[in-house]
């Protein structure tokens, strides 16, 4: 079955430099082992394709039924050098959010 | 010794909310504000302002803020704790007491934190075996060394509490963390010790809760944006602090948003690194020991909240000059408004090559497109209008004006269809980069000064 993260996750993002950073929380308690199988750091690397340049690093926080990605070189060099519209990556979350994975169907109920 | 203390979020940044701080003091009660004003690359633009008038340097926007809040902080001792003062807190200060002694306040006592500000002693430091390279990169400080704007010290939670111990009704700070000015009123209430590691990594995490003001209350949520209710009133969060270290997130009753879990959750993940080490001059804050329940309404509780010793280093956030930007924007309509736009960018790019400009980046996005998820974003089959921006830099004033010369043009000498040209030619504006670092502790030494009215 193949579901996008927004049906199972919300999330927010922000910039350290030309570093962006994407919290990703699982919207029910269940949904967080399936998270943390599916969306690793090279899956979303690949989602990111030509956006993020450097590498991707993921943190778990399962007390939080969270995790934390860290995207390098995402920000066309961030702050005031940055020229892009969304220089602070306040909108990667969302894009985040529209990845698609692939699931066994009894490991969700939505 | 109180047994819980009421502290206040009054702006997440500078330029928040103007009616936020009068809410706070005014819809419930609390014990002390605090009010972050300091993005990265704002000491840069307070040294400035600094150096061309030695009376300015500080948020302007502090002042007319305060002189709302402080009648009302004086009759219900409500303590004002702000790192507003940037690059300048004694006339910071100066200009509050002005205003308090207008309005006839006495006995009102400022405490003003010094000793952030090393721009003058950089060659000192130097001397003394102190390099200050970029710490994210290794790079050496010597290839920044005379473009550097400003360096600064991040001062934690102590010197604030200080200022506290010495009675200050108000304390305004140079480079502090905006986690330290919620964590001080803690330290002081409670006499938590400076190596309670648990209970200031408690109290670390309730001011990087706080520190982005609304964002922590409804702000910017996600999870489900339409059941916020009432943004336009919404209220600023409040951490209520125990002495044992436990924190409930609430904000006043009567006002708009929500506290709940998800939001709480949202702004924690917010700006975060590898979250078993967020780290701050007080303390090493553990984000993945965070438990947090839903007390009741607007009310969240956080609690078992481990941290670790302090490292032995200071980070220090400088500044530098490293060129300058221009973006520039044409609205294009249909029919074929995307193919329009595309077909005007390259021919600005032809006209640029032409012009034998040294532009180290031009960069091109389609507002109402793929600005923001680029290559991610799905395009439409039919695009009504769109907004082509294209941003350039160079190390070069000159080019990077020439290249703002060369959009305007494109009404009359492109594709057709263009509009949304009001605002006139794109002004070059400074790059202005970041460099972190980091100094001994040993190196630099907070102060406190007490100013009187």
């Amino acid at each position: 079955m193949r579901i996008q993260l927004r049906q199972i996750c919300h999330a927010r993002s922000g910039d350290k430099g030309d570093t962006a950073n994407v919290g990703l929380i699982a919207l029910k308690e269940e949904y967080y082992p399936v998270i943390r199988k599916y969306v690793t750091a090279d899956r979303v690397k690949e989602h990111f394709g030509g956006i993020v340049a450097g590498r991707v690093e993921r943190y778990e926080l399962p007390n939080l039924c969270a995790l934390n990605f860290l995207l390098h070189q995402a920000l066309g060099g961030g702050g005031t050098k940055s020229l892009k519209n969304d220089a602070q990556g306040k909108t990667l979350s969302a894009a985040l959010l529209r990845m698609e994975i692939d699931i066994i169907e009894e490991e969700v109920t939505i | 010794m109180k047994e819980k203390i009421r502290i206040a979020s009054g702006q997440g940044f500078w330029g928040d909310l103007q009616t936020a701080p009068l809410d706070q003091v005014s819809k419930g009660p609390i014990d002390y504000i605090v009010m972050d004003f300091l993005a990265e690359v704002t000491m840069s633009i307070l040294q400035k302002q600094k150096k061309r008038n030695p009376e300015l340097g500080y948020a302007k926007d502090l002042i007319p803020l305060t002189e709302q809040i402080l009648p009302i902080c004086v009759a219900k001792d409500i303590k004002i704790i702000t790192n507003g003062g940037g690059a300048n807190p004694q006339a910071c200060s100066e200009a509050i007491l002005k205003y308090a002694q207008k309005r006839g306040i006495k006995g009102l006592k400022i405490g003003i934190v010094h000793g952030d500000d090393i721009l003058d002693k950089m060659g000192e430091l130097r001397g003394r075996g102190i390099n200050l390279n970029n710490m994210d990169t290794g790079e050496s400080i010597e290839t920044i060394g005379h473009k550097i704007l400003s360096a600064n010290v991040y001062f934690g939670a102590a010197p604030i509490v200080e200022a506290l111990l010495q009675g200050a009704h108000i304390v305004i700070t140079g480079r502090t963390t905006d986690t330290g000015l919620t964590l001080a009123p803690m330290m002081y209430e409670f006499g938590w010790s400076e190596n309670d590691w648990d209970k200031l990594a408690s109290g670390t995490i309730a001011g990087h809760i706080l520190e982005c003001g609304g964002q922590a209350s409804g702000g910017n949520f996600s999870a489900d944006w339409r059941s916020v209710p009432d943004l336009a009133h919404i209220g600023f969060p409040i951490a209520e602090a125990y002495s044992n270290g436990d924190i409930v997130i609430t904000k006043h009753d009567q006002s708009g948003g929500m506290v709940t879990v998800q939001t709480v959750k949202e702004q924690l993940l917010y700006e975060i690194g590898d979250p078993t080490r967020y780290v701050t001059p007080d303390v090493i804050a553990d984000f993945t020991t965070i438990n947090l329940e839903q007390e009741s309404k607007d009310r969240v509780r956080m609690f078992g909240v481990k941290g670790k010793p302090a490292t032995e280093t200071y980070k220090v956030s400088m500044s530098y000059h490293e060129g300058y930007t221009a973006v520039g924007t044409l609205t294009f309509a249909w029919p074929d408004a995307l193919e329009k736009a595309r077909h005007a960018d390259e021919v600005l790019r032809t006209r640029l090559r032409d012009a034998g400009l040294h532009l180290e980046a031009i960069h091109t996005e389609f507002l109402g497109l793929n600005s923001c998820h680029g290559p991610i974003a799905e395009m439409p089959n039919v695009v009504n209008e769109v907004v082509l921006r294209v941003g350039a830099r160079s190390k070069s004033h000159a080019d990077v004006e020439r290249f703002g010369k060369e959009i305007a043009p494109l009404i009359l000498t492109g594709p057709p269809g263009v509009t949304g040209f009001a605002g006139g030619r794109p002004k070059p504006s400074e790059v202005v980069s970041y460099w972190p670092a980091l100094i001994p502790k040993s190196a630099v030494t907070p102060s406190v000064v007490i100013q009187q009215v």
